[in-house]
């Protein structure tokens, strides 16, 4: 079963890829998405089956299906294995659901498109590299996927190729993800120098034996595991989009809108969260990486936060929330609370992927306009989308009552990492804690702004627009509905299995991953006022965005020019992309003219050569005159050198010998 | 049996007879042309039948030479010495799958002089071959020169505008590495008493000694490979030569070498090799990062390609002087890969070059609008030139990396770099070429690959996924010699210093 359900995306994207110009457009999209159809019906079977079999144990080994040899080399030994387990069964249903929904949803939202098959093959691909990437057995199998994604990523954001922009953007993504992979390379290596297996059950098996010992790394003696765990780290980093390695993640909204729902919301950039829940044994016992994994977690989720409050262009704001949400998934696992992590990545997919795919519905209703201040009043037109929307958004700002099982998805995983965070206490704790409360804040602010721009207030759009906005076709509707009853169910069904009581969490997980009983522990008897502290953030971001944008519309544009020094830094994404520029891009290519021109014309090739009485420069010039035709001549001549010069070589032989 | 008795034979010189052919068949005109096109594809062809045979015939598990043949020549100083293993046999097998690939590719775009260009090439074959299939010391170097000579009129003869100064800098450079070894293999011959490869590998030659001859050889392959900074013919060459004799420069020609290092330096001269290994890395990191930077800010496509592919030597060369079963292993497997993939972006620039006479790379832009299968192409190549993982440049380059960082971590790092500067470089061609709208009004007629094209490039891709997912072949094939290589290495240097043990 597992092979189908990885390999049917294959399959789809190889016809789609190769057989789409002979069998046409709609034969394309109907192929890939049917069976994705399939492929995701069958996650669930499996989901169910793992993680609420039943008799299963706390240790019960995952299922292994070997595929065939990869690497042997010396004592290397990598195969490609499908693992099953819970972690990879949540993420199959995650993968297959979303990609299946958002494939149907193409089929409405690049009907105009001329190369279809095309992009159907490209997301087909990309579910594929992304199963692969959540059965891996190994970390190299895990590093394929995780590429291939990036592959795929590329391909898809780059889709409209006539647009500099969506090229500069599908090659930023790139790059800076092979930076992250640059870590995560380097951490195989090392996990391999240092657990002396690459199978993820080996591997683990020895974390116990070399605890606290060092490698040397670079110039000096350091932790063996944290060195490793960090290297690691940095490719989850670069993959979801977390602070320093985050500049490509806005610009990938280059690609067509139903993309940035399936990779860029929903799945791909949650492979760091995955990575680092998968190798949650080798995190435990390395507290040092546990540390900056929260602190990156916190300060991206409020880093990305603060950005999305003033952005307009509609598809960027929630790319902002993607990135300030998996902060939060982060700050869970540096936490322990791996499985809160988890539980986030799942709900969020529903909510996140309906969001974008509600923005790629307005866009679309909106003739292909994505400013924000170019909207405005159209709840009325689309009521249907505007409706998904709001529940969209009431389950990412997590709307609920604290204490009781009321609630969008959003406010069951929110509400456990922030009380997880709490629970960490500490000062590493508290500095969590109050970055994803103000996070939370910033959130429903920015999700409520958007909304009110959007859909309420006078129309600011021309009356072409306008007469032309209209709602989208079933074909699209329909994924949106579906995604819509996930954002409202996924936490109050899974809650439990997820971060309600040990003892289920330990049954559904069946040692997946690292489940610690303490922090869900504390994270269930924090004090009230901690319980009701999102809840109150949440309400007060509403609230001031109720103010801003209903109430006294033009307070916004007072306040940024009361604070324009900061409103232009929020605006301009902190300055990072000014900076790299700055610091990394130029010079290189600064440096690569200096080598290329200075360093390998004028000093190898002019000066060392020349200068050491080669001169070549000179036998050139003197052929030069003569015409090409005689090239024979010293061709001949040449030939002759060569065999007096062996005659001599083995005359000498010879005599000697 | 007398095939696998005589394979090697076979295989050096069957080429050679089909130059033969293409020199007695009467008449230049048309037709004429067309047979000696048909008689070099066919001979290329058979010959890569008969390295077919020979793998399937050769015994993974021993890591002796296999299909000896053995007979004295002049006295018992030269031999007619014959015989490959497991580090030498699928650089036979590479050669002779891409010679009619070349033919093949130069079918319509080579006018001029055809007979003269097959028989260079076949010619060219039988030395490349012999090559890796010698286990003599002064046939290796007959071979070893020999080949430098067709190179040189393919360039000279067939090749761009400013092909004389590039051949002669192609010439000059070569030469004076391939003197230096001379000299060294004569005083090998006095110490050892023979040329015979394989007494010459049971031979402990005095440390000091070493030393030279270590320096004499290192200054043949480093410029052969080429290693930076004596790398500096490439770029020209490659530019100025025609397609297919870029795609045996960059595919063949630089990987002897990496094969001259395997075979000679490493097992022959351990100590020396322990002594230089510091030295090698940093050549070898400084050609990753220098070169790849360069490849950064090229404007002629085929440069960029030629640093790119001195980058990737780099990894090569790394690989070798690790000298653990990962590095070797890893160093043969990029020079089989970059062989497929270095030939086949070499052809990718040929498809456009034959349609627009320039390399130029803002001469290009939006072809995907005219060339979508042109596109696909390209860009498979362009992934497993940035070492891909399910390429077979990922393979290579993980193995090399994976079994430096057992023992040098800066070196892994400063390595590593250079994939990231890969991706940059090689994406950024892509977009200049490939996508972007079609601007250009003498891009507006390009026609996308035709039938002989899309045959070419087919076994290219084919191969370059398959052994991504797939490197068992190769791997299995070089396993036994790889190891015996590395053990002999690591007994001999561990009498020297202690090796890092690895920790676990």
């Amino acid at each position: 079963m597992i092979e189908a359900i990885v390999f049917f995306p294959l399959v789809g994207a190889l016809i789609a890829g190769f057989f789409g110009g002979s069998i046409g457009d709609r034969y394309s999209e109907i192929i890939t998405s049917s069976l994705l159809v399939v492929a995701a019906i069958l996650s669930w079977i499996v989901f169910f089956q793992v993680g609420f079999g039943g008799e299963a144990g706390p240790m019960a080994d995952p299922t292994k299906v070997e595929i065939f040899r990869w690497i042997q080399s010396g004592e290397l030994d990598i195969r490609w294995v499908l693992r099953v387990d819970t972690l990879t069964a949540v993420m199959l249903v995650v993968v297959t659901s979303v990609s299946a929904l958002v494939h149907i949803y193409s089929i409405g939202y690049m009907a105009d498109d001329p190369s279809r098959s095309r992009f159907f093959a490209y997301l087909s691909l990309f579910t594929f590299a992304m199963l692969m990437l959540v059965t891996a057995d190994n970390f190299l199998q895990m590093f394929f996927g995780w590429e291939g994604v990036g592959l795929a990523s590329y391909l898809l954001i780059g889709f409209w190729y006539k647009k500099p922009a969506a090229n500069a953007a599908a090659i930023k993504a790139f790059v800076v993800n092979r930076i992250g992979d640059f870590g995560f390379a380097l951490g195989i290596f090392g996990a391999f120098l240092v657990l002396g297996h690459l199978d993820f059950d080996s591997a683990f098996r020895s974390i116990e034996a070399v605890q606290g010992t060092t490698i040397s790394f670079l110039w000096g003696e350091w932790d063996a595991l944290t060195v490793v765990t960090l290297l690691l780290f940095m490719g989850a980093m670069g993959k979801s989009a977390q602070f320093l390695l985050h500049t490509w993640l806005p610009d990938a909204m280059e690609g067509p809108t139903p993309v940035s729902a399936l990779i860029h919301a929903a799945t791909m950039v949650t492979a760091g969260v995955f990575m680092v829940a998968r190798l949650s044994p080798m995190f435990e016992a390395a507290p040092i990486s546990m540390t900056v994994v929260l602190y990156v977690g916190a300060v991206t989720a409020f880093f990305a936060a603060t950005i999305g409050l003033v952005q307009n262009d509609i598809k960027r704001v929630v790319a902002y929330s993607t990135m300030s949400q998996l902060g939060y998934m982060f700050v869970a696992l540096g936490a322990g609370a791996y499985t809160a992590g988890i539980f986030h990545l799942f709900t969020h997919a529903f909510f996140k992927a309906l969001l974008f795919l509600g923005a790629g519905a307005v866009i679309h209703a909106m003739h292909h306009e994505q400013d924000m201040r170019k909207m405005g009043g159209i709840s009325r037109i689309i009521p249907k989308t505007y409706l998904m929307m709001i529940i969209g958004t009431l389950a990412l700002t997590g709307v609920g009552i604290p204490g009781t099982s009321i609630g969008f998805a959003g406010f069951f995983s929110k509400d456990a990492i922030i009380e997880a965070a709490y629970a960490l206490g500490g000062y590493n704790g508290q500095f969590a804690y109050w970055s994803l409360v103000i996070a939370a804040l910033f959130t429903s602010f920015y999700s409520w702004r958007l909304i009110h721009l959007t859909f309420h207030g006078k129309p600011r759009a021309s009356q072409e627009v306008m007469a032309h906005a209209h709602e989208s076709p079933n074909v699209m509707m329909v994924p949106l509905y579906l995604l819509a009853a996930g954002a409202i169910l996924s936490g109050v069904v899974f809650y439990k299995v997820f971060f309600g009581d040990f003892d289920s969490i330990v049954q559904f997980f069946a040692g997946s991953l690292v489940v610690n009983e303490q922090i869900i522990d504390d994270a269930h008897h924090v004090p009230t006022l901690v319980k009701w502290s999102a809840t109150i953030a949440m309400a007060l971001g509403f609230v001031i965005a109720w103010y801003m944008y209903i109430r006294r519309p033009d307070a916004p544009r007072r306040l940024a020019n009361q604070h324009a020094y900061l409103y232009r830094f929020l605006l301009n994404k902190w300055y990072f992309d000014e900076l790299y520029d700055a610091i990394f891009v130029r010079p290189t290519m600064w440096l690569g003219r200096l080598l290329w021109k200075g360093l390998d014309d004028r000093i190898i090739d002019q000066g060392i050569v020349e200068g050491l009485g080669a001169r070549v420069k000179d036998v050139t010039a003197r052929v030069v005159k003569l015409q090409s035709g005689y090239i024979y001549h010293y061709a001949f001549a040449m030939l002759i050198g060569v065999a007096a010069l062996l005659t001599w070589a083995i005359a000498a032989g010879g005599l000697l010998g | 049996m007398i095939i696998s008795a005589n394979i090697l034979t076979i295989l050096t010189f069957l080429p050679l007879l089909g130059a033969l052919f293409v020199l007695i068949v009467p008449g230049n005109d048309e037709l004429a042309l067309n047979n000696m096109r048909r008689i070099a594809l066919v001979t290329t062809a058979i010959t890569f039948v008969f390295s077919l045979v020979m793998w399937a015939m050769f015994d993974p598990t021993s890591a002796d030479f296999q299909f000896v043949q053995d007979y004295p020549w002049m006295g018992d100083v030269i031999g007619y010495r014959m015989g490959v293993d497991g580090v030498s046999i699928l650089f036979i097998v590479l050669t002779a799958f891409l010679m009619p690939l070349c033919i093949l590719s130069a079918w319509g775009s080579v006018k001029i002089r055809v007979r003269e260009y097959m028989i260079a090439f076949l010619i060219l074959e039988t030395l490349m071959i012999g090559v890796f299939a010698t286990l003599d010391l002064a046939m290796f170097y007959v071979f070893f020169e020999g080949g430098l000579i067709p190179m040189f009129l393919i360039i000279g003869v067939w090749g761009g505008k400013k092909r004389v100064q590039a051949s002669y800098k192609f010439f000059f450079y070569t030469f004076v590495g391939s003197v230096l070894m001379l000299l060294a293999m004569m005083a090998m011959y006095w110490y050892a008493g023979t040329l015979d490869i394989r007494v010459l590998l049971k031979t402990d030659f005095p440390v000091d000694m070493q030393y030279w001859l270590w320096l004499a050889f290192f200054a043949s392959f480093a410029v052969k490979l080429p290693m930076w900074p004596f790398h500096r013919w490439l770029p020209e060459a490659h530019v100025e030569a025609p397609t297919a004799g870029s795609v045996i420069l960059a595919a063949i020609l630089l990987k002897m070498g990496g094969y001259g290092f395997l075979r000679f330096s490493l097992p022959m001269f351990p100590d020396a090799s322990l002594y230089f290994t510091n030295f090698v890395y940093v050549l070898s990191v400084a050609a990753i990062i220098i070169t790849s930077v360069i490849a950064l800010v090229q404007d002629d496509i085929k440069k960029l390609i030629a640093y790119s592919s001195v980058a990737h030597m780099g990894f090569v060369t790394i690989g070798i002087f690790v000298g653990n079963v990962y590095g070797v292993q890893g160093a043969i497997f990029q020079m089989l890969s970059h062989g497929i993939i270095s030939a086949a972006l070499f052809l990718s620039v040929g498809v456009i070059y034959d349609r627009m006479h320039t390399r130029e790379i803002s001469a290009y832009g939006g072809l995907v609008e005219r060339m979508p299968k042109y596109a696909v192409v390209f860009m498979i190549f362009t992934m497993a030139n940035i070492g891909l993982p399910g390429t077979s440049g990922f393979i290579g380059e993980f193995l090399i990396l994976f079994g430096i960082f057992q023992i040098n971590t800066w070196v892994a790092f400063g390595a590593l770099l250079g994939v990231i500067l890969s991706a940059a470089y090689a994406l950024w061609l892509y977009r200049r070429v490939i996508f972007g709208a079609l601007e250009k009004e003498a891009l507006r007629a390009i026609l996308d690959l035709d039938r002989r094209e899309v045959a070419v490039m087919a076994p290219l891709i084919i191969l370059t996924i398959f052994f991504g997912f797939y490197p068992a072949p190769i791997l299995d094939a070089t396993a036994a010699s790889v190891d015996a290589l590395v053990t002999q290495y690591q007994s001999v240097i561990s009498t020297v210093v202690p090796i890092d043990a690895v920790t676990n």
